[in-house]
């Protein structure tokens, strides 16, 4: 038997050696990117249909006067829409890299694997069936979407003869998305609330209220908390449950809180912005070129990278067709396709 | 002719029973049509359809038969056929299972060369149905050489599954280019392109009819003729080469034909997914597959699918309609997850 001392000087050598991790880039990478996202949200708050300076942000921040218009605009409308779109992109990142340390499937992504559509699913029954249904609700329903969507896909996936290969995943959550985005179309349909939907989701973040943020962050700081606690956990299974156990870990407990805090995840970022894909592929790939395949900061860097992600792609959104506003989902999937197809040439080699 | 005489005492048997169901299939057709025209919101009963048929109806069971519903059914019925066939001439020419004019991404090819045309021409939409499948046509071409290419491998040439991921990405990446497109169109056309997509049979004119009708009328028997080479192109490339099939020059002809007849139907029916997969498989386990029967039977429940949809999705909540497109998938894709647990590597 080793000592803890032991065990932790061997995972040393054994991420170092196996898995090069790079702190003094990560520290980097960290405050680096939470600057670049400070500077995008500001940009973001000072863009729109009126144009607001910097400086007018910078007082509607720190000297808030209920009197000018301009402090208005910044706190009701976009203040809660930047840092929703800086929430959603987080939620994802952090999901997907979760995702893909606990399956070692470099093709892990909320969005490929059933979860978004789960929960977008979830949420067009509560229109239907429960209408006027508070956001506190809402959101619970779509954590259960998120996991009606991702056990469909496991349980196909483990049914397979020649079990759970990340191509398999990838078919079978294709085919669970197309069905439960044709039964949720199908319930719009029936109910008559396409249009009540169709603004839920293809509005992107422009819809999100303090109300939203005040319900989702207890349960995303939770469920951060909760990931980078087990980071260092999941580091370890992503070289292998042989490695893992051997090293002591419960991996079944540990894929199962870890899974639950995806679905957290996943299922809150769909509430707010729709089954937005690709974020969760995208972010945890560049993350780890960037710092590395230690999880402890794979993790926090996604945090911040996600969030910079789809506050600049919103703001993109915003500037590439106004007055129109071009759906976010579909700006991420032009750069997370060409991504994708590059990991599944790869054949996954890396991770 | 020859062959039959080849064949031992079993086989015949089997050809038998085979012509029994395909002549049982053909008969669920016409069953279908009939209780397909007597469902919508309008109701007209057996007696009064087979009335108007023969010249008696009144003017307005008329109007409803031969200008709403034959022409619909019509086209469900081609649609369907199309689909199913192209599927079938995927999946034996790619040796895989799971190929389907729909997630490979060639519908939506399809799909983006119909909605460019119709974002950019925005006053022409309604002069030029003739020009639609030749649109489609263009449209899955320029996608199915797109994916071809980036699966191929240097050393390694065209793995299934590669080319199933391939086309489920690049399908992602054209849906995300038509939702972009969307926000440009008018009101008008927004509501055409939006109910096209969900994959409804939204031609439901004659004009469309004659559209699809020389695309299928030509490249069905074209690819029922080639049966032979599908046989042999299902037994793998180093014993068809033995054979002396030229397989790529043959591979190539025929996936030309099952992109024209996926291009057309769609360009009529919009994204109806899964049709060439489940009909193709159905059919496989009716009559084997050979392809000579194959072809014929799931060209027929290609059909039945995509009328029983239509019937279907006209039926369950009147006066409006679900598309037939949202039907198909909710059979499809359970279906689509059985074979792939069924599947091995």
């Amino acid at each position: 038997m080793s000592t803890p001392v032991e065990v932790s000087t061997e995972l040393e050598e054994l991420t170092n050696s196996k898995k090069h991790s790079r702190p003094v880039v990560a520290v980097v990478v960290l405050f680096g990117g939470m600057f670049a996202l400070l500077m995008a949200i500001g940009l973001s708050i000072s863009f729109g249909a009126a144009d607001i300076k910097l400086a007018t942000v910078w007082t509607a921040v720190f000297q808030f006067n209920p009197d000018v218009t301009a402090h208005q605009i910044i706190r009701e409308i976009r203040m809660p829409r930047v840092l929703g779109a800086a929430m959603v992109g987080a939620c994802f990142a952090v999901a997907g890299a979760l995702m893909q340390g606990l399956t070692r499937n470099p093709l892990a992504d909320s969005g490929l694997l059933g979860l978004n559509a789960g929960a977008a699913f979830m949420l067009a029954i509560c229109f239907a069936f429960l209408p006027g249904l508070p956001y506190m609700y809402l959101i619970m329903y779509s954590f259960l979407g998120a996991g009606l969507g991702v056990g469909i896909v496991y349980g196909v996936g483990s049914m397979s003869r020649g079990g759970l290969t990340p191509m398999r995943l990838v078919l079978a959550g294709a085919a669970v998305s197309a069905l439960l985005g044709a039964l949720s179309e199908g319930v719009a349909l029936y109910f008559r609330i396409g249009q009540d939907l169709a603004f839920w989701y293809a509005g992107g973040v422009s819809g999100t209220k303090w109300i939203h943020l005040q319900i989702m962050s207890p349960w995303i700081i939770g469920a951060m908390i909760g990931a980078v606690i087990l980071s260092r956990s999941i580091t370890l299974l992503s070289l292998g449950e042989e490695v893992a156990i051997g090293l002591g870990q419960r991996t079944k407990s540990i894929k199962l809180i870890g899974m639950l805090i995806v679905l957290i995840l996943a299922g809150a970022a769909v509430s707010v912005v729709g089954a937005v894909g690709f974020v969760g592929l995208i972010v945890p790939h560049l993350t780890r070129f960037l710092v590395g395949h230690d999880y402890r900061w794979i993790i926090p860097c996604s945090i911040v990278l996600g969030g910079l992600l789809v506050v600049l792609a919103d703001l993109a959104a915003r500037m590439i067709n106004p007055p129109f506003e071009t759906p976010i989902g579909a700006l991420i999937a032009l750069i997370g396709v060409p991504f994708f197809l590059y990991l599944a040439r790869k054949g996954g080699k890396e991770l | 002719m020859k062959e039959t005489q080849i064949l031992p005492k079993g086989q015949h048997k089997a050809k038998t029973r085979n012509f029994v169901i395909i002549g049982i299939l053909s008969l669920l057709i016409v069953l279908m049509f009939i209780i397909s025209m007597n469902t919508g919101y309008i109701k007209l009963s057996p007696l009064e359809v087979i009335r108007t048929l023969f010249g008696y109806g009144t003017d307005k069971q008329e109007l409803i038969l031969f200008e709403f519903r034959l022409p619909r059914i019509v086209i469900s019925i081609l649609v369907g056929m199309g689909l199913a066939i192209s599927g079938c001439v995927l999946q034996g020419i790619s040796r895989n299972a799971l190929a389907d004019p729909g997630i490979l991404g060639i519908n939506a090819g399809a799909g983006l060369a119909v909605m460019l045309f119709i974002s950019f021409f925005p006053s022409t939409t309604a002069t030029p149905v003739f020009f639609l499948p030749i649109l489609a046509f263009t449209g899955a071409g320029v996608a199915a050489i797109i994916i071809y290419s980036l699966a191929y491998k240097r050393h390694e040439g065209i793995t299934p599954m590669r080319l199933l991921l391939t086309g489920v990405a690049v399908a992602a990446g054209i849906s995300a280019a038509m939702i972009v497109l969307t926000l440009r169109l008018s009101p008008e056309n927004y509501q055409f392109v939006a109910t096209w997509l969900a994959g409804s049979i939204w031609g439901s004119n004659w004009k469309f009819v004659l559209a699809l009708l020389p695309w299928i009328v030509i490249l069905i028997p074209f690819v029922f003729a080639k049966a032979r080479v599908l046989n042999v192109l299902n037994l793998g490339d180093l014993t068809a080469t033995g054979l002396g099939a030229s397989i790529e020059k043959e591979r190539r002809v025929l996936l030309a034909a099952a992109v024209g007849l996926a291009g057309a139907s769609v360009s009529v029916s919009g994204g109806i997914g899964f049709v060439g997969l489940i009909g193709p498989h159905l059919a496989r386990q009716l009559v084997g597959a050979r392809h000579q029967f194959l072809l014929p039977a799931a060209a027929l429940t290609g059909g039945l699918l995509v009328l029983i949809a239509d019937t279907i999705g006209r039926w369950i909540l009147q006066p409006s309609e679900i598309p037939a497109g949202i039907v198909v998938a909710v059979i499809g894709a359970p279906y689509f997850l059985y074979l792939l647990s069924r599947l091995k590597d």
